[in-house]
């Protein structure tokens, strides 16, 4: 999984991932597109949801369209989205047999990415609720019950979801993992690049530390492969389309939020 | 040069006698061989135990690949396993390929271009020492260029061009084969490829561990020259840091065609400057229809060094690229070293 080199003062040192990992990605991320396509069509039951159908007076009082997303986060997603994409075609694409001039625009897709993650985290911390991207109480108890339901056996069924279902939330904590692993290191990674922005600077780091960061560059871009394709297969399917919906044009339909979202956990802004 | 360490590693020897068998050999090993054309690059590889090849494919006993012959549109076919003193020697290259006789004949010293080749001198590695010493730099696939660090000696290295690596290409016949616009014939896994001769090469910002386009199981079968700049004029130099059996700092060639004391048509390439020969477009483009004089020459030196980057302890190269494009354009006697 990791490439070895010796050193100039013969120490072992990594070098960069093994880039067999690549395919290793792809390959999971295909298998799970398959897996949760088949496990959907044949053997996936109907959700239930604690507190039965929505009341009709509840209905009432809401806007036919439900705001998810504010334009700034809206922006920030698909500017993330962009540099993303930019990353892991300028990353890999020479790698598995598509040589072109790449450094240039790896770099500089990653540090739009480092902007907007900077924006993000400033945005969602004083201009957002920036709890509720992440597990809760309710959330842990409401898993349980899910896989206690899904193992055959009794349990209550879950409540409704608060504005993410658990599964976002997690993917949220992943991706977060893997975006400040590849941001931490790309930017150090810049001082071995000329960019005329950073001096350039090999010695910042020994070989070793070097060699660390390189790889866990390597793995954390490799992880997003996976996790990008990951996201873009739930993006694409039909019970989702109203959330991709919501990221491009903010508002998700009021069917859509009774039907999935608990108002007590998230409650809608009166427009 | 880096020291000779041991006797080489073991590797199975394959002497093919046709291109057809080479080729099935190449397929057949992949990345585990190793091309052979006369042995001067891939010995210090294999002696210095850098390289260690599982296959060896020694061409020399491939007679198809050998010898210079007139093509049907009035150029030369020149095998790849043709040595250079061979193409030193040819009255056809000497008479009409002036440039590419000079090149060649500037290569090395005698004994190496008795066994030399003209595909082996185009398709040579870096000479950096960082590399040649098996130091896992990028060109090794490592993550570090040792030689483009504040401490690195990189006297000989890129002032242009360079992304992450700055090892030159350090080729003498490949500028002039670019200026005299020839073709490689390569034998790839998918037909045979005729491409150009600039095309042949690649910078380390398309590759970082190779200097040319070929790939495991492909080989460059030869070299064509059309008759396009046969005789025109020529002009060769190359600034070593002594007279014989040394790689150039710098090399510049250029066929240009005059009349009435105008630049018609000119292609001109250096060589030492970037990790490719680099055919200079835009110095071209400027002169074409000019006069050839000095001023044009002083014009098309400064143009050619735009955008050069100079390391720690190669700066000199700049002034000396800028005066070896002034004397190829304006003539030697035009010039002055700045």
């Amino acid at each position: 999984m990791i490439q070895w080199a010796t050193s100039p003062w013969g120490q072992t040192v990594p070098i960069h991932i093994a880039w067999f990992l690549i395919w290793v990605a792809v390959i999971a991320g295909l298998g799970f597109f398959i897996v949760h396509a088949i496990w959907v069509k044949f053997f996936a039951r109907q959700e239930v949801f604690a507190g039965g159908a929505p009341s009709s007076a509840l209905s009432a009082k809401l806007p036919e369209r439900v705001k998810r997303h504010s334009f700034a986060a809206r922006a920030f997603h698909w500017i993330m989205a962009l540099a993303m994409f930019a990353l892991l075609i300028t990353a890999f694409l020479p790698k598995v047999g598509f040589p072109f001039g790449w450094v240039t625009y790896h770099w500089i897709a990653g540090l739009v990415l480092t902007a907007s993650i900077l924006f993000h985290i400033v945005h969602a911390t004083f201009f957002m609720d920036p709890w509720s991207i992440w597990p809760d109480r309710a959330d842990i108890e409401d898993a349980q019950r899910r896989l206690k339901r899904f193992l055959g056996q009794d349990a209550p069924p879950p409540r409704r979801f608060a504005k993410y279902p658990l599964e976002n939330k997690m993917y949220h904590g992943v991706i977060v993992l893997a975006g400040l692993s590849v941001v931490l290191t790309g930017v150090f990674m810049m001082f071995r690049v000329r960019t005329g922005i950073l001096p350039r600077n090999p010695y910042l780091f020994g070989d070793l530390t070097w060699g660390m960061m390189y790889v866990l560059h390597g793995l954390a871009g490799v992880g997003l492969i996976a996790l990008i394709m990951v996201h873009v297969y739930f993006a694409v399917r039909p019970e989702k389309f109203d959330i991709t919906k919501s990221m491009i044009f903010g508002t998700m339909s009021k069917e859509h939020y009774l039907e999935h979202h608990d108002p007590e956990r998230w409650a809608v802004e009166k427009s | 040069m880096a020291v000779i360490r041991d006797v080489m590693p073991a590797f199975e020897l394959y002497q093919p006698a046709s291109i057809a068998d080479a080729q099935k050999l190449l397929e057949q090993h992949g990345r585990d061989a190793w091309v052979m054309a006369g042995g001067l690059d891939s010995f210090d590889w294999l002696k210095d135990r850098i390289k260690k090849p599982k296959a060896v494919v020694d061409l020399s006993g491939v007679a198809e690949l050998k010898g210079i012959r007139a093509s049907s549109d009035g150029g030369i076919e020149i095998g790849a396993m043709t040595t250079l003193t061979e193409v030193v020697k040819n009255p056809i290259v000497k008479e009409k390929y002036g440039l590419l006789a000079q090149g060649a004949e500037l290569a090395a010293s005698p004994q190496i271009r008795n066994q030399g080749t003209i595909g082996g001198n185009v398709s040579q590695d870096a000479r950096c020492w960082y590399y040649r010493a098996g130091w896992p730099c990028y060109r090794a696939g490592g993550n570090i260029c040792y030689a483009d660090t504040p401490t690195g000696r990189n006297r000989e290295h890129a002032i242009l061009g360079a992304d992450r690596c700055v090892a030159v290409n350090p080729s003498d016949s490949a500028p002039a084969l670019i200026a005299l616009d020839a073709k490689f014939v390569l034998r790839t896994a998918q037909g045979e490829k005729v491409i150009d001769a600039e095309d042949y090469f690649i910078g380390p910002d398309i590759d970082i561990m190779h200097l040319n386009i070929l790939r495991p199981g492909d080989l460059l079968t030869a070299i064509r020259i059309p008759s396009t700049w046969a005789g025109a004029q020529f002009y060769f130099e190359k600034v070593r840091d002594r007279n014989v059996w040394d790689f150039a700092l710098l090399n510049v060639a250029s066929a240009m065609k005059v009349s009435g004391g105008n630049i018609d048509s000119i292609r001109i390439a250096v060589n030492g400057a970037a990790a490719r020969p680099l055919r200079l477009r835009a110095v071209e483009a400027a002169v074409q229809g000019k006069a050839k004089s000095a001023a044009t020459g002083e014009m098309a030196g400064k143009l050619a060094v735009e955008g050069a980057v100079p390391l720690q302890f190669n700066a000199y190269k700049i002034p000396l690229m800028r005066n070896l494009v002034k004397r190829a354009i304006g003539g030697v006697e035009e010039a002055n070293f700045a």
